[in-house]
């Protein structure tokens, strides 16, 4: 009842704010009037009458300001009081307000932009109908082997399988390159999917290779290529010069099954050989036939049961095909990341983890300051206690400071993440591969920043409350502000030691890292990218397939060669090493071996299969031996090329390799006739792994990269290089760049890596010199007065900054020594990331040491100069 | 000028009840009402009858309405509710028993002890 009545008064107060407020100074006034009245009849003039009544009636403003109190409800008017004082309160320390919003703007901003990416990236699983029952086998897998997987799985409603096709897409008039997914024909269907438009293909359409030539486009192909037009179903397109029909679109904001991959269109696989230019469907020992296999899970089966099933399905697929199929490690995944996604997690988490320090240490950073403010107005406090206002009213104006700093930070910082995670989700680092980084921001990023920004402006501002608590009027106001100093330790002084020393291991771990980043870009690869250019020369895609693939890759070999600059021209398949990160692994086995099952392999060397002037094109130096001619062809001896690595695993030594034999894994002996130098071929933190290079000319026909070698002006090459190719064939269509930057997608995680880390370390060391400048600031004015005696007394210089900043020093070298050992430690992480990177570097070590001292100095300038231009005499007269 | 006696805490709200549930009084009447029943005797700034005031409507113990006073001129008249007779009953009663006690303690001389 009386809650009621009380809320009925309250939302009546609310939303009839005014008219209460009227209503209120009506009243009052009649209470005046009638007084006056009185009076006036008692004999007193009407004016001295009027005056009399307003005196007996007190304070007008103030038994008025208790009555709206009284009358409940006035927690908005009471909290816009507050944040008009603490506005006020702010505006006063214009210095104090910058360093506060624009630490907590960083701090947060670089929490919101960490988490934005983790949330596309990680935590938001691929956008299809329950999610949470899909798991994939995340890698490589031949397509015969998938459908066994499919059909002798029990676990699983069923199984779909897809793979990348590169090739282009022309509907008539314009050809242009598109990426897209082969698919198994449930595909669709698995995933629970239904087209925005037309029809998907299913398995009811596959009748053996080549049957069913239809694509389906994704939604963002669609509405950009095509312009929305719904008229596009049944329209036919070409495909690597094959006719496709489209049969409808797929719904929008789905782009596959890969979270960073951007596809055109489906298609069914069983048309794979069509835009591949081999068949892959009856290789059951090629594992490029299929990139991922995924499903959902019958309803009650566990992952872990899964994961013995398919080791059965594995079990009968090395029994039952010996020569082909190895042992197979099937563990099922949810999808999105690929193989990326153990790495790409950890690394996220762990960046996470440094965005949050960073955000505690920015609040630690603030906390001392409000401490040190809180302090500073002991008096104000005081005073206003004094005057009769209540330690709750105080303290929640200094937790309204410390709210309005945070959200006015957390806004800034988050508008600030908007922007980068806008252009991040735009960013293509790669030109050549069609990348999407799903990280736009959502809504839980806004809401996260949100959290973030209260849950430190309450950390930060709890700092002062017990300050407040303690205050006691009297002795504040007798005493004066020259409290006595502290000698134990305080928490601001653990704050400040445990911020310095995350700044400590920020900046360790991004030196470790830019040295190895460093390091990498100048490191051995066994080829020399450097005036190389990468000709991607797609002859599936125009036509070309079977035996005319190396008449007419010899043809265009040739025909570089004769381009003038150009020193040496040669092919490989399988990309060339370091471009895209992709290499294909195979077994060989030792001369005498009879049983040639993967477990008997005497090694697992990369293959590529190169053109004669490979080597000297690409520049990777021939030890001993001789390089491939245009005679080792299908009717000369089978040879091959070994790198030093592999020469060592079969024979021991690089010289006594030189003429021996070994078998590929169909049973095939080669004979070597050269032994090359090693190299780096997957990636650039790859432990020395083995490789050999084979003839072109006596492998199946594969499509291949063009190296070129040239001492032209790369610009001048490519255009060469483009006149040659048109001069061979008008519908060749060639994607060309330079070596080095293939490179760059092989350095890409290192380079992020670096990034990141610096960018971290930048903040943490911007931290470091706000903290320890508040508390230098803070500890010489507190001790100005005993600062000027001491000058007074006859101190020298240093005795002085001893006295003053000899504290801070202490624990910024502590800080430091303690975050250099995390840093150290933390850093043997890296090395996974960035190709060597080592803790154990003198020039990280001096780079710590030195960036930390030069951040003390910086910081404690202004202190220091302070404290030694005091003049002891005005001082000592001020107080 | 009679002695003014000092308003003890909590004594107001019983003040305004009991002037109020003698009939409808706007605040001045109020005030005068228990002047005229407290023979004056019990003083009050005029200002802090109105956070009470407020208080007790806020409390649903009165509800207020505007009328016109006898000097014609526009006010706000209070009256009890029915919660506010209530609480003026248990009020009074309280007060009552709390007077007898304080004065028979204070009353009490040394033999009787």
């Amino acid at each position: 009842m009386k809650l009621l009545a009380w809320y009925r008064s309250a939302a009546a107060k609310f939303f009839h704010r005014s008219e209460t407020a009227d209503d209120m100074d009506e009243e009052l006034r009649t209470h005046i009037q009638h007084r006056a009245d009185d009076l006036e009849r008692s004999g007193l003039t009407p004016d001295e009458a009027e005056r009399r009544a307003r005196i007996e009636f007190g304070g007008y403003e103030r038994y008025k300001e208790e009555s709206h109190e009284a009358l409940g409800g006035n927690l908005i008017e009471t909290a816009v009081q507050d944040i008009r004082l603490s506005l006020r309160t702010l505006r006063n320390s214009p210095g104090f307000t910058f360093a506060a919003v624009a630490t907590l703007a960083l701090a947060i901003g670089a929490n919101a932009v960490v988490f934005g990416i983790m949330d596309g990236l990680v935590l938001r699983p691929v956008n299809v109908p329950h999610p949470e029952s899909l798991w994939a086998i995340e890698h490589f897998e031949s397509y015969p082997n998938y459908i066994d997987l499919r059909d002798r799985n029990r676990s699983f409603d069923s199984l779909a399988a897809w793979k990348m096709v590169f090739t282009g897409l022309d509907t008539g008039n314009d050809p242009a390159n598109a990426t897209g997914y082969a698919t198994s024909g449930n595909y669709f269907d698995v995933l629970e999917l239904q087209p925005s438009l037309g029809r998907f293909f299913h398995s009811t359409d596959e009748h053996g290779p080549d049957s069913a030539p239809y694509i389906v486009l994704t939604w963002a192909y669609w509405h950009n290529r095509f312009h929305d037009d719904p008229s596009v179903v049944g329209r036919t397109v070409q495909l690597s010069k094959h006719p496709f029909t489209i049969i409808g679109v797929a719904p929008r904001g789905f782009y596959g099954t890969l979270l960073f991959g951007a596809p055109d269109f489906f298609m069914p696989i069983v048309n794979q050989e069509q835009v591949d230019g081999q068949d892959l469907l009856n290789a059951r020992g090629d594992l490029q036939g299929i990139f991922e296999t995924l499903g959902h899970l019958k309803p009650g089966v566990t992952p872990a049961q899964a994961t013995t099933d398919l080791k059965s399905v594995a079990a009968y697929l090395e029994k039952t095909y010996p020569k082909e199929v190895g042992h197979r490690d099937y563990t099922p995944a949810h999808p999105g990341l690929f193989v990326f996604g153990g790495p790409a997690r950890a690394f996220l988490t762990g960046l996470m983890l440094l965005a949050g320090l960073i955000l505690l240490a920015a609040c630690a950073n603030l906390g001392s300051l409000f401490g040190a403010r809180a302090a500073d107005r002991s008096r104000e406090v005081a005073l206003r206690l004094a005057l009769g206002s209540s330690r709750r009213r105080i303290l929640r104006t200094l937790l309204t400071e410390a709210m309005l700093l945070s959200l006015a930070g957390g806004t800034l910082g988050l508008l600030g993440s908007v922007v980068l995670l806008r252009r991040l989700s735009m960013w293509q680092p790669f030109p050549t591969a069609p990348m999407r980084l799903p990280v736009a921001p959502s809504a839980t990023v806004y809401w996260v920043a949100l959290i973030l920004a209260l849950v430190s402006g309450l950390l930060f501002g709890v700092v002062p409350v017990r300050q407040v608590m303690r205050a006691n009027p009297y002795e504040v106001v007798k005493a004066g502000s020259s409290g006595r100093i502290g000698r134990r330790i305080t928490v601001r002084d653990v704050l400040l030691v445990v911020q310095i020393a995350i700044c400590a291991v920020l900046v360790t771990s991004s030196l470790v890292a830019v040295r190895g980043l460093e390091r990498s870009l100048h490191s051995h690869f066994g080829f020399d990218p450097r005036n190389a250019m990468v000709v991607n020369v797609n002859l599936p895609q125009a036509g070309y397939s079977g035996d005319q693939l190396p008449i007419m890759e010899k043809r265009i070999v040739q025909a570089m060669e004769a381009i003038p600059g150009v020193q040496r021209a040669g092919l490989a398949t399988n990309y060339p090493p370091l471009v895209y990160a992709a290499a294909t692994g195979t077994h060989i086995f030792k001369d005498e071996a009879r049983d040639l099952r993967p477990g008997n392999a005497a090694a697992e060397p990369y293959r590529y299969d190169v053109s004669p002037g490979y080597l000297e094109a690409a520049g990777t130096a021939l030890l001993v031996g001789r390089d491939f001619s245009w005679h080792d062809d299908e009717n000369a001896p089978r040879v091959a090329l070994v790198n030093r690595e592999l020469a060592r695993k079969l024979f021991g030594s690089a010289a006594g390799a030189v003429g021996r034999y070994y078998k590929l894994a169909d049973g095939t002996r080669v004979q070597i006739v050269g032994v090359v130098e090693d190299g780096k071929y997957l990636s650039m933190t790859e432990d020395q792994e083995s490789a050999m290079f084979l003839p072109f000319l006596q492998s199946p026909p594969k499509a291949s990269d063009l190296i070129v070698r040239s001492n032209r002006d790369p610009k001048q090459t490519v255009t060469a290089i483009r006149t040659q190719l048109h001069q061979l064939d008008t519908g060749l269509p060639a994607d060309i760049d330079t070596w080095n930057n293939f490179l760059g997608v092989a350095l890409f995680p290192g380079r992020v890596a670096t990034m990141a880390l610096g960018v971290m370390g930048l903040m943490g060391g911007m931290l470091s010199i706000t903290g320890i400048f508040g508390m230098a600031a803070y500890s010489v004015s507190k001790r100005l007065r005993e600062l000027g005696i001491r000058i007074a007394l006859g101190a020298q210089r240093t005795e002085l900054l001893q006295a003053a900043l000899g504290r801070a020093l202490k624990l910024l070298t502590l800080g430091s020594a303690a975050g250099l050992v995390l840093g150290l430690l933390a850093t043997r992480v890296l090395g996974s990331i960035v190709y060597g990177a080592t803790p154990r570097d003198p020039v990280v070590l001096g780079g710590v040491v030195l960036a930390m001292a030069l951040l003390g100095l910086l910081a404690t300038w202004i202190p220091a100069q302070r404290a030694l231009s005091l003049d002891p005499l005005i001082l000592l007269r001020e107080e | 000028m009679p002695d003014h006696a000092q308003l003890l805490p909590g004594t107001l709200d019983l003040l305004i009840l009991k002037a109020v549930s003698l009939g409808p009084l706007h605040g001045y009447g109020v005030l005068l009402r228990i002047g005229q029943i407290s023979d004056s005797a019990l003083l009050i700034e005029q200002g802090a009858l109105y956070p009470a005031l407020f208080r007790l409507v806020r409390q649903g113990l009165l509800k207020a309405s505007w009328g016109t006073s006898e000097n014609n001129r526009r006010a706000k008249f209070y009256e009890l509710t029915a919660a506010g007779r209530k609480r003026f009953r248990e009020e009074t009663e309280g007060w009552n028993r709390l007077a007898t006690a304080m004065a028979s303690a204070l009353a009490a001389k040394a033999e009787e002890v």
